[in-house]
């Protein structure tokens, strides 16, 4: 069950990405609507990561484009938002709290100009709403894993995106930093911002998102939660590997062969 | 010391120049290191500086001159081709990123050392001082030289300024910085021209063989010392300059010593004393902490054993004698006995006739590791579903840790509970 929308908010479009030629997401066609909470959920080595990370032009990509708002990445930075995963960043990096929920606003700065002082209110706003206010002269590496992702998520909210992409951030959190998080992307979705989760837990897949897609490196289904999460369309995700694809991808490693013809 | 009060008194200017070049160029280097450590890239560094020499000895040959700008010119253009090549052997084929650098150092370096041998059996008179460059001459700082080094040195300071944001950003979060819009490849350049910069002026000062250590150890040092990038930078800064304005003092009163090395000297030795004295990070700070911590395990277990003597009496009032402590757990006297003075100085203890007593505050202090040290055994029998007999051990190093606030809510959490695991009473 693969449902296309409309005006999509972003529009994977024949997607395939490779690491060292071995395909790990083959020809994905993808359309989001606006204003969702999306949940991107399959088993591990899915290429769920891979998927945001293509999306944010952050890997290069064998065949396929990426498209948000009807335009190429590069004409809507200011609309975008990431969070990459908490463990991508060493935190005993020499910067407080403060200092890196700032860094939100770099890019609407542009090169060399100074944050001023509105940027430091957002920032300081952005460290409220994840309830961090009082954390903003601490070091970074003095945070515990829930306070690291709130702190990655204040630093996306100071960026007043439209559309937020983020990888995995209930991994690794305590309850109260899942709820909270849960809770204010929840509302980001009500103020009509879009939402996409990557998400490993099935559990609470249904009762956080209101769209879902299913991935096993190869796009499984993309709907409404509730047609979405039926038992075959999971069985199809989590139950047997695709082992003739994974045979085919090493092959294409081993033999350094193209994914495509022409690229 | 005639010397040193000739030196610093300054009054000679080529002694000022020296010292204006070494400060400028060791501070300069060591502010672009502090951005090459934090990006974890400290061994590319070595490689720049190694990369240099075939590239000074080229710049030489084909010019035939000594002109600063010229050698200048060709130190950087084999300084930066050895971090193409990195890129390059690191991205397409399957070796990897140290030992490409490993591969790219002693390959520039050797052929580095063949055309320096080559330029010195041609008997060119010109060449004298090229060795310079192995082990570097502050004093030798004089001049065109200084004019040159000083002005690159004074642009990569002005360039770390004006980047600050952008190379920031690029050292702790480089995928984040792509999604908002920077330049990255562009950054990753300016970051790799700035490195090799900095490797050229101050290889005048150095030498190629040490220069790493100068980009690397004052960022590495000043580390340390400091949780604020800002203040990071500007104590790299002075460590760096400290340290050039050392080896300028002894290029100029022993002209036959090599300044690298002298230089390098001083700067590890600041980063060792860092290393062991830096308030929090520390090995001293360490050292001191984990004592303290033994302290008050120490004290905190003699309050106990105190209050549970008094408990199992049912008398708290009277007092107890050392080998009555010692009967019921093994300390080593003399600790023990160490322990009850420092408890008595602080006023939880009183001395009565060779006999120890629980002071009101003593007490107190006693009966809350007894029953932090009960709570936690009923929340790992409760919670951990571990077995009673299993969670005395854990409850001996956790009732020394556990915060007032951490106590409220375990007793929340157990729901106000009274009687442990053993069935013993919770005070």
């Amino acid at each position: 069950m693969i449902l296309q929308v409309e005006n999509p908010v972003v529009e994977v479009h024949d997607l395939t990405v490779s690491y060292d030629r071995k395909p790990v997401l083959w020809g994905i066609d993808l359309t989001l609507p606006a204003g969702a909470l999306v949940g991107v959920i399959g088993p591990n080595g899915a290429g769920k990561s891979t998927l945001i990370k293509a999306m944010m032009n952050l890997l290069p990509v064998s065949s396929g484009y990426v498209r948000i708002f009807d335009q190429p990445l590069k004409q809507v930075y200011s609309r975008i938002s990431y969070v990459p995963q908490r463990e991508s960043v060493d935190w005993d990096f020499p910067a407080s709290v403060f200092d890196v929920v700032l860094m939100g606003r770099y890019g609407q700065l542009g090169l060399f100009k100074r944050p001023r002082k509105a940027d430091k209110d957002a920032a300081m706003e952005a460290l409220e709403k994840v309830g961090m206010q009082g954390f903003a002269n601490r070091q970074i590496s003095q945070l515990s894993g829930g306070q690291q992702q709130r702190v990655f998520l204040a630093r996306a909210l100071a960026q007043n995106a439209d559309v937020y992409f983020m990888d995995e951030p209930f991994a690794g959190v305590d309850i109260a930093t899942e709820t909270a998080i849960i809770q204010l992307l929840r509302l980001m979705r009500d103020q009509g911002k879009t939402v996409i989760v990557v998400h490993h837990d099935l559990q609470s897949a249904s009762e956080y998102f209101d769209w879902v897609v299913l991935l096993n490196m190869r796009l499984v289904a993309s709907g409404p939660t509730e047609q979405v999460l039926n038992q075959e369309l999971l069985e199809q995700t989590y139950g047997g590997k695709l082992t003739l694809l994974s045979k085919v991808g090493d092959l294409l490693r081993k033999q350094e062969f193209p994914a495509r013809e022409k690229s | 010391m005639q010397d040193f009060i000739e030196f610093f008194s300054f009054t000679d200017a080529n002694i000022r120049y020296v010292t204006l070049g070494s400060v400028l160029l060791a501070a300069s280097s060591a502010v672009v290191g502090c951005f090459t450590l934090l990006r974890k890239r400290a061994l590319v560094g070595d490689a720049v500086a190694h990369a240099v020499l075939p590239g000074v000895c080229l710049a030489f040959i084909l010019s035939g001159t000594k002109n600063p700008f010229i050698l200048l010119i060709g130190a950087f253009v084999t300084g930066w081709l050895s971090l193409v090549v990195i890129d390059y052997i690191t991205s397409r084929s399957r070796i990897k990123e140290d030992t490409a650098i490993g591969l790219v150092l002693s390959v520039f370096f050797g052929i580095g050392i063949l055309l320096l041998t080559a330029i010195q059996q041609t008997g060119n008179a010109a060449q004298s001082g090229l060795d310079k460059f192995l082990f570097g001459s502050a004093a030798s700082l004089i001049g065109e030289d200084l004019i040159a080094f000083g002005v690159v040195a004074v642009l990569l300071l002005v360039a770390v300024v004006l980047f600050f944001k952008e190379l920031t950003l690029l050292c702790f979060d480089q995928a984040y910085a792509r999604t908002i819009g920077f330049p990255v490849r562009g950054l990753e350049l300016l970051l790799t021209t700035l490195t090799v910069f900095a490797v050229v002026v101050g290889i005048q000062a150095v030498g190629v063989v040490l220069m790493a250590a100068m980009l690397i150890t004052p960022a590495a040092a000043a580390r340390f010392w400091t949780e604020n990038l800002k203040v990071m930078l500007v104590l790299a800064a002075l460590i760096g300059a400290f340290s050039g304005i050392a080896g300028a003092f002894v290029s100029y009163t022993a002209p036959s010593m090599p300044t690298g090395p002298w230089i390098v000297l001083i700067v590890s030795m600041i980063a060792i004393l860092s290393f062991a004295l830096a308030p929090g990070r520390g090995w001293v700070a360490r050292i001191l902490r984990q004592r303290r911590n033994k302290t008050r395990i120490l004290e905190e277990n003699l309050l106990k054993l105190l209050y549970q003597l008094g408990e199992l009496r049912q008398d708290y009032g009277s007092a107890r004698s050392l080998e009555e402590l010692l009967e019921r757990r093994n300390i080593p006297k003399s600790e023990a006995l160490g322990g009850l003075q420092k408890l008595k100085r602080q006023g939880y203890l009183q001395k009565d006739d060779g006999r120890w007593l629980l002071t009101p505050e003593g007490e107190k202090r006693g009966r809350r590791v007894v029953r932090l040290h009960r709570l936690w055994e009923l929340y790992l029998t409760q919670y951990l579903n571990l077995a009673s007999d299993h969670v005395h051990e854990d409850a001996e190093t956790i009732e020394h840790i556990i915060t007032p606030e951490l106590e409220q809510r375990l007793i929340e959490e157990l729901n106000y509970p009274d009687l442990d695991p053993h069935s013993a009473r919770i005070p």
